[in-house]
């Protein structure tokens, strides 16, 4: 198998989490856009590894790591939204905008 | 032969991101995605990492797509189509993305496009689990403290009261 192969495709699929996280609106369909990407940093890692075989099964213990961290991060994630739509009622992530500076403050 | 089962891996995968990132019902994305990382998981079969696969399916079909379905349920998101749900801006993300996915792909064409793969059995429980228990053990005990402080996290987050 040529290793272009893997990796377009873990390029075709960043990129679309790329786009996912610039269109969306909704909180949820971003921390799905983040999966997308995070999935095609796993297809790079294990093509890598089948194309090196270094003997350390280096890229698929990094993409059980990176699974493993992408649990994390979607538990996190998902705490945070459901923290937002408690206190705001909606999940709506153009719309918290909390921690936006000021016109007058960012001027002087 | 792999080959052939990774290009259809890859086709789904592909196909069911797009359904994912454009369409209008959220729910509906949500399912896709259990799609796009299952055949995703293909594709680590079709390179011979079983154990990598089997993560996968049990980590991101099993339990990411769950937990996500259940925030869909908890921030009573609707199941009729959202016009909304795309903002304004998306014609400007496509072009970042097409231009981003030209500029890597142009790369990796550039650098890696005499490369073949040969894959071979290595991708067993039993060889993976042999390495992380030896050469990868301290990032192993790393990761595992960073599963408490992110389970930490999360109870904190969600016990929080209303304060003003």
């Amino acid at each position: 198998m040529p290793l272009i192969l893997p990796l377009l495709l873990a390029v075709v699929l960043f990129c679309i989490g790329v786009y996912g996280v610039l269109a969306r609106r909704n909180a949820i369909t971003l921390l799905m856009s983040f999966e997308l990407m995070l999935n095609a940093v796993n297809l790079n890692l294990v093509a890598f590894d089948a194309w090196r075989l270094d003997g350390l099964a280096t890229g698929q213990t990094l993409a059980v790591f990176v699974i493993t961290l992408a649990a994390a991060e979607i538990g996190l994630g998902l705490a945070i939204v459901l923290l937002l739509f408690r206190t705001h009622g909606h999940v709506d992530a153009d719309a918290a905008r909390d921690l936006v500076e000021e016109e007058q403050e960012s001027a002087t | 032969m792999t080959t052939v089962l990774f290009s259809v891996a890859g086709i789904v995968a592909v196909v069911a991101a797009v359904i994912v990132v454009v369409s209008r019902r959220i729910v509906h994305a949500a399912l896709w995605l259990v799609v796009a990382l299952g055949a995703v998981a293909g594709c680590f079969g079709a390179l011979h990492a079983e154990f990598v696969a089997l993560v996968q399916i049990l980590v991101y079909v099993g339990a990411i797509v769950v937990l996500v379905l259940f925030a869909l349920m908890l921030t009573k998101a609707p199941t009729n189509p959202l016009p909304g749900l795309t903002t304004a801006r998306s014609p400007f993300a496509a072009v970042v993305a097409t231009v981003l996915a030209l500029i890597l792909g142009l790369g990796v064409v550039l650098a890696f496009g005499n490369e073949k793969v040969k894959p071979v059995r290595d991708g067993s429980a039993h060889a993976v689990g042999t390495q992380v228990f030896t050469t990868w053990v301290l990032p192993f005990e790393v990761l595992s403290v960073l599963l408490l402080a992110a389970l930490i996290g999360a109870i904190a987050l969600s016990q929080r009261k209303k304060e003003d």
